[in-house]
């Protein structure tokens, strides 16, 4: 064991950080979590709204709405992820064995990760327009322009249960380039001799991706998926923007949420779908960041 | 005062942040301000200086164009005061309230904000949020220059919250007669059946959009229009009172023929506005449109003139009746210059400020003393109206329900959009009541 | 992996030779990857065409039937209005974006290299449970989180608007900071070298100032590119935690797009200027950005 003279002043060099992310993180969720179980009555007509307890989160989870909303929230999770995945994973694919003006290319493809969400979706409002035939705009109009009307569609308004999948289109924009660079670094890290050694062994070139490459790929694409599986747990202004925060069709749990608290005044409620979310995102994280902790300190 | 353990950690370093997370549980109140109920001081000539800070969801259209008249005439009347547009956009104000919601709970009222006069109302004044007003109304001319009806509909108990700028009416039928002509249609349909009569006629000569919707509140207009059309303006007022059911036969024929109606309209998404779908009348694409009647204003900025390029008529089903909708300014508690906050207030409700605001905006005044020659044939119309006419509230504009019952209406509505399932919408619709109604 | 990405250029170029004969297929599949690349690039550019041709109209040439056309006559009015507007909330972003950058990425250092190689009994579990601070949806904090604002305001009027969201995002930014800085002075600081000073006798502090700091400059810029970025394109706290009046330039992009008879060529415009600054230092300095993004995931 190591003197406290010696690590205790590492100690207080994080100390005000771990103080701040305690208040601000910790303490701030049981603080969350306190509010989910008050009960609560309507200010107007003295009705009870939140019976108050683990009641609260049977309400809310019984709920047609919110039920509605996590159906969302899976839909464009899912699109999301294999979207960007795939996309990500092509181009890297196109781009791994050096092209000419290789720079170009990877600028363009991760340009969008440098546009906030609130910018791209201004444009993709626009773009998404749900309007068809006659009155088109955005992409549909683009579509009749080149002769493609078959292509057009109503995207997140239309009546489908899966219209969701629609919202993913912007976020697959935005994200696909970050995939690309990190699975580029990827097979950028794999030595030409593994290869080489297939080739010679008359490997072909899928065979060489499919039981060479991409099996070392695997820890990144697994960073890749929790890193995109919760920025679309937590997706909220894209969704704001483009559909605006009371819209049924696109509701998630987030933007309902901004609703529940302002709208309907109802903060016990706000704060019973954070919760949710939080553990929701816990279950997907917890296990990834404590196999990754212990693989560390095996190290 | 509480100490958890983990706090006494933090003590000793971050006394501020300390100090901010132990003092829960005393609720904030606004910082403390002149809150005598009856806020008159005499208003200083010039002004009382300082910036006014006034929120409203006037960001765009006709609405702005009031807007500015107003600012103009207050930068005229008042140059000690300096306003600041603080215009949030988003129709009916839907996102404005939310983000309102946020700034109130986070202390940061603006000097003063716009409201619907009614249910919406009664929110903030619940919260504790607004401060009476009764001195500026009185001072105004209290009942003898606004209708009773309309002060009643401020007035809680005893106190007034919030001084009327303009009245609308929801019930109003825009239409292009170019289009209706297409076929063979000249008069205006005499109750639902035979305008829905009407829409199948134009659609089989060729017009592919007979009526016009935007984003889900446009559509909770047109619903709450089919409901008085329905069951008749006293059933209608019932609907808020609880003696009408939500789930009655009335209302499951109001959301069939809503069913019907959306039958023959444009394809909208959520957040989409109203100029957008009023539009399609004023280019000839589409029929009809069914708006409050700030939509006057679009026309006349189109340069169209009314009886020629564009007539009205009562939502079928609904003449007589004046779907009705006040916005009003309020004196949030808090607010950084009340003084200033009452000068504005004092120009919202003066003859002047009424004309130049509701001249621009398309409204008619809520004062009863401005002359209605000064203004054009629509507004002339719907003066002589609301004096007439059966008064019932909207829904849409926060008239007839509060937030938390109109965002859960709302909510039906949107989720109807997708669905067009009329059986669930009732069912929606009675839930919501249910939740909401006192 | 990540640590070594931060020294150098952050994606390897290919380890194969252009052109060199018998490696890169045959001309036509060539054909075929640059087809698709060029295909992917247009579609990338979509929106970005649509922005730069109606943020150049004339607003009365705007037209629905026309928005994919190329402007008739050229005009910077939208940009001007779009200027106009945005200017005031600009400067803010910027303080707020600069302010975050700097802080954050100092107290990432002093925990990123206590983390790597000043560890006290415990690190690893800190460590851990900071990284879950990075993963949380921000709603599960966010309305106790407005609460505590209010009281620190009540106290402290100062801390309103930017500083609020200076204060949130520096603290929530504190795990991503500390991930980075830790991951770089696990490989760039070798062991020895401390070994070394602590037989000596020198005390951390020293370690830091002399040994640590002269070599930190490549992860204090990933770290402030990354701060920069999600200060400046954040939306969310902004929304909840600032106004019209004292917002950042996210909050009033969406303000100029929210409109009714909205004028799409300053809306346009608008998204231009607020995405410049983050496209700007992304461009100049791209490579420490995928640097930033790697580290954020790869570890």
């Amino acid at each position: 064991m190591r003197k406290a003279k010696t690590w205790l002043p590492g100690f207080l060099l994080v100390l005000p950080s771990m103080i701040l992310v305690g208040l601000f993180v910790y303490w701030l969720i049981a603080k969350n979590v306190f509010t989910s179980l008050q009960r609560s009555t309507n200010f107007v007509t003295d009705k009870v709204v939140n019976p108050g307890g683990y009641h609260n989160y049977t309400q809310l989870l019984g709920s047609g709405d919110y039920q509605h909303a996590l159906m969302n929230l899976l839909v464009l999770t899912v699109v999301f992820m294999v979207g960007t995945m795939v996309m990500g994973l092509l181009w890297a694919v196109l781009l791994e064995k050096g092209v000419g003006a290789e720079g170009v290319f990877r600028s363009v493809y991760l340009f969008p990760m440098a546009v906030s969400f609130i910018a791209a979706g201004v444009v993709w409002r626009w773009l998404l327009s749900p309007a068809q035939g006659d009155g088109a705009i955005g992409l549909n109009q683009l579509f009749i322009k080149l002769h493609l009307d078959g292509l057009q569609s109503s995207w997140w308004s239309s009546p489908s249960r899966f219209s969701m999948a629609a919202m993913a289109i912007p976020a697959i924009w935005q994200l696909s380039g970050y995939v690309m660079a990190l699975f580029l670094a990827g097979f950028r890290g794999i030595s030409e001799d593994q290869r080489e050694a297939a080739r010679i062994d008359g490997a072909s070139e899928w065979k060489i991706y499919r039981h060479v490459l991409f099996p070392q790929l695997s820890p990144i694409a697994l960073s890749a998926l929790i890193i995109l599986g919760h920025m679309s747990m937590k997706m909220f202004d894209l969704i704001y923007v483009i559909a605006g925060p009371n819209s049924y069709k696109a509701a998630v749990p987030t933007t309902m949420m901004w609703t529940q608290l302002f709208a309907q005044s109802n903060p016990q409620a706000a704060a019973v779908n954070a919760t949710i979310l939080l553990i929701i995102v816990a279950v997907v994280v917890v296990p990834y960041l404590v196999t990754t902790s212990r693989s560390e300190r095996s190290r | 005062m509480r100490k958890p353990t983990l706090l006494s950690v933090v003590a000793a370093t971050t006394a501020a942040l300390t100090l901010a997370a132990c003092s829960t549980g005393t609720a904030t109140t606004g910082s403390s301000s002149s809150s005598s109920s009856s806020s008159s001081s005499s208003a200083k000539p010039g002004g009382a200086g300082g910036d006014v800070g006034v929120f409203t969801w006037w960001a765009a259209g006709s609405e702005k164009k009031g807007l500015d008249a107003l600012e103009a005439l207050f930068k005229q009347k008042y140059p000690n005061d300096h306003f600041v547009n603080l215009a949030v956009a988003g129709g009916a104000g839907s996102n404005a309230k939310a983000k309102l919601a946020s700034d109130l709970a986070n202390n940061q009222p603006p000097d003063s904000f716009q409201g619907h006069a009614g249910a919406e109302l009664t929110d903030y004044i619940a919260k504790g949020q607004i401060e009476p007003v009764n001195g500026i109304v009185d001072e105004l001319g209290g009942e003898s220059v606004f209708p009773k009806d309309l002060l009643g509909r401020l007035t809680v108990k005893g106190n007034i919250y919030s001084v009327p700028s303009n009245i609308h009416r929801a019930n109003v039928v825009w239409v292009n007669p170019a289009v209706t002509k297409k076929a063979g249609i000249t008069a205006a349909p005499k109750d639902m059946a035979s305008w829905i009569e009407d829409m199948k006629k134009l659609k089989n000569a060729g017009v592919n959009t007979p009526l016009t919707i935007g984003g889900t509140w446009t559509q909770v207009q047109l619903l709450e229009t089919v409901l008085i059309s329905d069951l008749g303006p006293e059933k209608y007022a019932g609907l808020f009172d609880g003696s009408t059911a939500w789930d009655s036969a009335e209302v499951k024929k109001a959301a069939a023929d809503f069913k019907t109606l959306l039958t023959f309209t444009n394809t909208a998404s959520d957040g989409d506005d109203w100029p957008a779908a009023t539009d399609m009348v004023i280019d000839g694409k589409a029929a009809y449109n069914v708006m409050g009647d700030w939509a006057v204003a679009e026309f006349a900025d189109k340069g169209k003139k009314d009886g020629t390029d564009y007539t009205y008529f009562p939502v079928p089903g609904t003449d007589g009746v004046f779907d009705f909708l006040a916005d009003s300014f309020t004196l949030p508690k808090g607010a950084k210059n009340p003084e200033g906050t009452k000068d504005w207030l004092r120009l919202i409700g003066s003859p002047e400020g009424q004309k130049a605001f509701n001249l621009a905006k398309g409204s008619i005044p809520a004062r009863t003393d401005v002359p209605a020659s000064d203004f054009p044939p629509y507004q002339q119309s719907a003066m002589a109206s609301f004096k007439k006419d059966k008064i019932v509230s909207s829904i849409a504009h926060g008239a007839a329900v509060n937030l938390a019952w109109l965002s859960d209406i709302s909510t039906a509505v949107s989720k109807f959009y997708a669905s067009k399932d009329d059986a669930t919408l009732v069912k929606d619709l009675a839930a919501a009541a249910k939740k909401n109604q006192a | 992996m990540s640590s070594s990405v931060l020294t150098e250029e952050a994606i390897p170029a290919s380890t194969v030779q252009h052109g060199a004969p018998g490696t890169r297929g045959s001309a036509g599949t060539r054909a075929v990857r640059y087809a698709l690349l060029v295909a992917f690039v247009l579609l990338v550019l979509l929106p970005l065409y649509v922005l730069l041709v109606t943020s150049f109209k004339p607003s009365a040439d705007i037209s629905a039937d026309t928005a994919w056309s190329l402007p008739h006559r050229l005009s910077v009015e939208g940009w001007g209005h779009a200027w106009q507007t945005l200017s005031p909330p600009l400067l803010r972003s910027l303080i707020l974006a600069v302010s975050v950058a700097v802080i954050s990425s100092v107290l990432g250092a002093m925990n990123g290299f206590v983390f790597a190689r000043w560890t006290f009994p415990g690190a690893q579990v800190v460590f851990t449970l900071f990284l879950f601070g990075m993963f949380i949806p921000y709603q599960a904090v966010m309305i106790p989180l407005q609460a505590m604002f209010l009281q620190m305001q009540d106290t402290a009027p100062f801390v309103d608007g930017i500083v609020k969201l200076i204060i949130a995002h520096c603290i929530y930014g504190i795990p991503i900071c500390s991930l980075i800085f830790r991951n770089y002075y696990a490989t760039a600081v070798p062991r020895e070298i401390l070994e070394a000073a602590k037989v000596d006798g020198a005390g951390m502090l020293r370690v830091l100032r002399s040994v640590v700091l002269p070599i930190s400059a490549p992860a204090f810029v990933v770290a402030m590119i990354w701060q920069f970025t999600s200060a400046w394109n954040d939306f969310l706290f902004a929304l909840f935690l600032t106004t019209r009046n004292n917002g950042p330039v996210t909050y009033a992009l969406n303000e100029l797009a929210g409109g009714q008879n909205p004028d799409y060529s300053s809306i346009m415009a608008g998204v231009l200027i607020a995405s410049l600054p983050t496209l700007l230092v992304y461009i100049l300095l791209g490579r420490y950005f995928i640097g930033g993004l790697m580290s954020g995931s790869v570890k």
